[in-house]
Formats: structure tokens, sequence, C-alpha cells
């Protein structure tokens, strides 16, 4: 199929890994930040046709993953009204709150349905003007300007039952709060080719400088990835730390403006928690003042409810990329896609979810 | 920002579903068969000998016979290229077909949502009766339920039957040997892509059409041709979870080489924009088989000459035994394991 075969090519696989293996001559630990390249990785198997100087950890881009447990527990008191359609992206659905996911308020008798687009939640909220509509708008900066067209979409129209519970993070504050951290043991990143088509990438060259790190904008198949990586390794061989792009089919420096201005038509930037990780400072996204109509969070007055995660799973040195899922005591035991004890584990881009799909049996043999 | 503090990561505790029904229960990946295992087989199970293959073997007078049962609950009722009629047949009878029986007689039975329309049924069951013909089975029994408007979304059929097992032939999931060829008989995911598609809110269009079809005919002509260690029909949960299953009923390693894997590129696509795998998409009219090893190119042969086997194509193999895994060899020349559906299958975020 034209756009992927080509970027699957096994030949070209072959020679881009004979180039790393050349020109790597120590151990590098690399980062790809998003949770679609850590899948990509592990579902083509190519983690294990790397040479082993190359490390990669998983970093915290998977926005299921990084959704903090009170969020979802006030998605989950939204959704157990009786006056409420509750809507949602799809994997947003098994992440466990504190005491049940929005699957058990579906059994149990609440209105949650999945959509594909938070437009197609305004379109509901059309339909059943007696019901409130309420979407979970999560997500980094991809899923951002889709959300922020349906709040404009929905004030334009007037459509009054319409709000949208947030919980939006942006990636570069992400990586900031990585590079920060005493424990960091990242030496370059991969950044996140989807992000990046939105965004641009003019964020990155500052913080390249400031930390003294490379970051390659990288794509997702395998010739992407493999691209990115051998990007990374050249910059860390020759000491250079530059913000560069090596998915130029679908990034440019300014990113997608039209996008861009849309989101900041609708979003400010505000602190954020992340699951795991804790509070970020300017780390996400909330509405504007003259949009706050439409914030769940007041409208079904959820915004007291706070959640104290029990340290039972080590999503957070995952998600920062300090341990490896199948470093974690509960991994394939307590832990399942099954019984996940944490978001990475039910994510389609989380980290343990991965590890547990394709590469279980590096851990059982 | 410096010396960021990442002290007090936690996470959330696990949620042990032991109060009410999810619809994972129904994807037919591991939640279906936890709920088997925990809830069904412990009460109802023993009266059922081989009750995970596709259909039970029963004995009476010497001889074998295939019994199954199947219901139907599929959304929208008529999708591209077939409906929830056509399906309630093929479903039955290729269950039935499985275990290698030929299929003798089916039962129906009817569960009508009030103000369903009455040409609507008529289509419905016109399509049963077309595809009884197809298969060559006959229809000896039925019954009718109609509940309240709200009860019941529209019509849901359950379909039982009954089918004969020749003598010398013995296909179950347990029967996979090392060296046994792996081969599928055509396309995959075809049959959930094309339903998704014709849901009005996905927003996007397909000619796709769904795979639904009896393949009796098609596992006589392979029996004919070789000797056939394991059957099964890949619906929910989609080849993947049938794969999985049959390593470990038989306990052995199977190796399966995506490149070989027929897809069609508008059920790649689809997938590729949802999020999904083909390996888990359902199918319904396809079948996967464990054949001898030398016999696997004869087969591979006459499923070629069929109208329901055109696109067959080997797939894998079984390397090993005394261990149940499968794994892929990816087209990038990687390997990975195959695992089951774990429940719902779910579009991703982004």
């Amino acid at each position: 199929m034209k756009y992927l075969d080509e970027y699957r090519d096994p030949v070209k696989v072959k020679s881009l890994l004979r180039e790393i293996e050349s020109i790597v001559t120590r151990n590098w630990v690399i980062m790809e930040i998003c949770g679609g390249q850590t899948h990509a990785f592990l579902y083509h198997g190519l983690d294990a046709m790397l040479p082993p100087q190359t490390e990669l950890v998983h970093g915290p881009g998977c926005p299921v993953c990084v959704t903090p447990l009170e969020q979802i527990d006030k998605a989950i008191a939204i959704a157990s009204r009786p006056d409420v359609i509750f809507t949602s992206y799809g994997d947003m659905l098994r992440v466990p709150g504190s005491s049940k996911d929005l699957f058990a308020v579906r059994a149990a008798g609440g209105d949650v349905r999945v959509v594909y687009s938070p437009l197609e939640a305004v379109q509901i909220a059309k339909a059943n003007p007696e019901k409130q509509v309420v979407f979970f708008a999560i997500g980094f900066e991809t899923t951002a300007p889709a959300n922020a067209m349906a709040v404009l979409q929905a004030k334009n129209k007037n459509i009054k039952n319409f709000s949208v519970l947030v919980s939006h993070v942006r990636v570069p504050p992400a990586m900031e709060a990585i590079l920060s951290s005493k424990s960091n043991r990242v030496q370059a990143f991969l950044a996140a080719g989807h992000v990046c088509a939105v965004m641009g990438f003019h964020e990155y060259p500052p913080i390249a400088e400031k930390y003294h790190v490379p970051v390659v904008v990288t794509g997702f198949e395998p010739i992407d990835l493999l691209n990115g990586l051998l990007a990374a390794i050249k910059q860390l061989e020759a000491g250079n730390a530059v913000a560069e792009n090596q998915y130029q089919r679908a990034v440019r420096l300014e990113g997608n403006e039209s996008a861009q201005r849309t989101i900041r038509s609708v979003f400010e930037s505000v602190d954020r928690k992340w699951r795991g990780i804790g509070v970020i400072p300017q780390s996400g996204w909330g509405l504007r003042a003259e949009f706050k109509e439409f914030d769940a969070e007041k409208r079904f007055d959820v915004e007291n409810i706070f959640t104290q995660e029990s340290p039972l799973c080590i999503a957070g040195e995952i998600l920062q990329g300090l341990k490896k899922p199948t470093q974690c005591a509960a991994f394939g035991k307590q832990c399942t896609q099954q019984t996940p004890l944490g978001a990475p584990m039910v994510s389609a881009e989380g980290a343990c979810a991965a590890y547990y799909k394709y590469h279980r049996d590096v851990v059982y043999g | 920002m410096d010396d960021f503090d990442f002290e007090g990561y936690a996470c959330s505790v696990p949620i042990q579903r032991t109060d009410t029904v999810v619809l994972g229960h129904g994807s037919g990946g591991t939640l279906s068969r936890d709920l088997l295992n925990r809830l069904f087989l412990p009460e109802l199970g023993k009266a059922a000998p081989r009750a995970l293959d596709d259909s039970a073997v029963i004995v009476m007078d010497g001889q074998r016979y295939a019994i199954t049962t199947d219901s139907h609950v599929v959304s929208p009722l008529f999708f591209p290229g077939s409906d929830i009629g056509r399906l309630a047949i093929c479903g039955t009878v290729n269950d039935l077909a499985m275990v290698g029986a030929t299929p003798i007689a089916l039962t129906c039975g009817f569960v009508l949502e009030e103000g369903l329309p009455f040409d609507v049924l008529q289509r419905v069951v016109i399509s049963m009766k077309e595809a009884a013909q197809e298969a060559g089975v006959y229809i000896a029994a039925g019954d009718t339920k109609v509940v309240q408007k709200g009860s019941a979304d529209k019509l849901f059929i359950n379909t039982s039957g009954i089918g004969k097992i020749a003598e010398g032939i013995n296909i179950s999931g347990v029967n996979a040997k090392d060296g046994d060829v792996i081969i599928v008989s055509g396309t995959i995911g075809d049959h959930g892509i094309a339903v998704l598609s014709a849901r009005e809110d996905l927003g996007f269009e397909t000619k796709l059409e769904s795979d639904v079809a009896p393949l009796n005919h098609l596992v006589e002509t392979m029996i004919s041709a070789g000797e056939i260690h394991v059957l099964r029909d890949p619906t929910r949960g989609g080849l993947a979870t049938s794969l999985v299953e049959i390593a470990e009923q038989s306990n052995v390693m199977v190796e399966i080489d995506e490149q070989t894997l027929p897809v069609k590129p508008a059920v790649k696509a689809a997938c590729e924009m949802l999020g999904f795998d083909p390996l888990y998409v359902a199918n319904e009219g396809k079948l996967v088989a464990f054949v001898k090893e030398d016999n696997a190119e004869k087969v591979l042969d006459v499923m070629k000459k069929m109208n329901y086997g055109m696109d067959s194509a080997i797939i894998g193999r079984v390397i090993g035994i005394g261990k149940s895994q499968v794994r892929m060899r990816t087209a990038i020349g990687g390997t990975r394991l195959v695992d089951m559906l774990p429940g719902e299958m779910l579009p991703r975020i982004c």
C-alpha cells in the first residue's frame, strides 16, 4: 500500500541498520517521545534488531497513560449522571479510575459512547437537546485542534447542552521536566512526528541548546524510526545537539498554523497534573475564560474531586524512561492487559501494553 | 525549570470485574474466555465434551455427530455484502464444518423487537433461505419471541445445527502437529471492516464487502485432498485469537509470516486509520487450517479452485511442540509475539 510499504521495505531497513552499526562507538540512551513510536518499534520487532549500544527508553507520549486518575474519576462521576451522554475516544473507556472504569459505568446503565471525532459529540448534543452531552477532551497537541474546533462549533451554533472535560497536555514541558530531573538518563530525543505536524518544531531548538540534547523529529514507520535514530546517533557521536527534522513529508518548522490558531483561540496554557509524574508547570491547555461555559468540571461541579494515586505501579518511572516495563515486579503477573494496574498497560500506545503484547516472551522465555 | 522532582509517581489499583458483564465479555478474546472458565464451564461444562472447539462432538450408536449453537446480534442488520440472515445460517454451518462435519439441519430462534417492519424481517428470512440452499442444509425447526420496544435491538437470531462426521475424520483444536502447515482461505478482516464502515458515525466509506459465506463445501474438498488436523473460522477476535487458541489447545509453537498474510488494501487502510490490526478483525467466510506438512500444497491447490478459497495462502507453520506460543516474522525481518484480543477492540486516540 502506498505511503506504507515503501517505509517498511526490509532491504532499506537492513541498510539503515548497517549504517547505524557502522557509526555507533559507545552506548547511547535515546527516548522516543510518542507511544505510537514505542508500539511501532515493538510491533515490527525493530527494537530487537538494533545494535546493543542503542538503548531505547519509552517516553510519556501516551495520552491515555498520562491522564491523571482524578480526571478519570471526574469523568466517571459525570458519566454516571442520568441526564448525561458521555462521549470519549475509545481507549479511555478501559482506563481504571479509583474504583471503576467507564465500561463499568456503561454496564451499570450510563450512556457512554465511543466517538471517533469530537465533532460527532457536538452532533449528538444537537440531536439530543434534552440531554447534557460531555466530551472527554484529552490528548496532546494532536487532538487539541479538533477538540478546540468542537468547542468553537458548539459556541457558534449556540449548542448549550455541550461541554468538555479537558485534560490536554503538551510535549515540550514534559521533555524539559525529564531533562531537569536528577535521575535523567536521556541523551537524545526522537520527537513525536504527529505532534510536530500540528505544532512544528520551533519549540525544540531552545531545548536542544539549553540541555545539550539532540532532538530529531521522527515518524512512525520502520524506515522513519531508523532515520530518526541514525540522525540522533550521528549528532551524539559528533557531540552536536540541535533540533532537526527527519519527518519532512509531514512536518514543517512552523507546523500547521491554522490548527495552532484554533487551539489558541479556545485554550490557554495551564499547569497540568500528569498521571504518575505529578504537576508540570504550564504543561497543559485549559479553556480560556470566554469558553468557561463549556467547562464540564464547572457545569457538573466535579472540580473538587481529588484522588490520591496509590503507589502500586511504577508508571511514573516507566513514563520518564527510568525503567523498562519488564523491570516492574507486577508486569505480566498482577498487571496484565486483562487486569491493568496502570494506564501504560491499558492504552494502545502504552509502553507496558506494547511489551506485554509483543515481547512477553523475553521475560518468561 | 530546574531539578524537577519526580517523587511520588504511582498508578491505580487493578479493577477486578466481578459484578457485571461488560461488552468485552462478548469480544471473543480473553475476557470471553475468562467468563467461560469462571462461570459457564464449572456449572455447565461437564456435559459438553470438547466444548472449546467450534462444535461439540457427540456419539450415538457409534456414529459421531457435531452439534453447535450461535446467536447473532449484528448492527446494522444489513451491511455491505451481506446481512444478519445470511450470517446466522453461515455462522452455524461453518461451526459444524470446522470439526469436519457435514451439516444436516439447523434450527432458528428469532427475538423480534416490537415495531420491526415486516419487510425488514422478510428480507432477512429470504436471505436465510438462500444461504441455507447454498450450504445444502434445511431449517428443521424454529421459534419466535417478540419483546417490548427497547428490550432488544430490532432483531436477534439464534441458530443451532447438527452435522454428521464421517469415519476417519479427526479434526480438532487439539490435533495440531509439529511441522503442520497453516493455510488461511482468503483475505482477513473483510467482514469486521465492512460492518464498521456501514455504521453512520465512522466518517469513511469503502467498497469493501463482508465475506459471509458457508464454508462446508470448501471443507469437504479440503478433506478429500489431504490430512487436515485443525480447522477454525476466525470470527470474533480474528485470526490472531484463533491461532492462539489452537496453540494453547495443542500446546504447540506457531510461527506466521506477516508478508504472506492476505489483506485487502482497503482493510489495511481502514485499520491504519483506526488503529486496528487486521489480525484481530472478525471474518465470517474464512477458515484457518493446520494441514499435514506433505499434503499442504495439494490442499492449497484445491482450495484455490473453489469460490470461497481463491485467495488462499500458506501463512506459517508449527515450529515446535511442548510450549504454546504464536510468533510473527514481521515484514521488515523482526519477530514479535501474537496475542489474543484482550477485550473490546478500541479505536486509538491519535
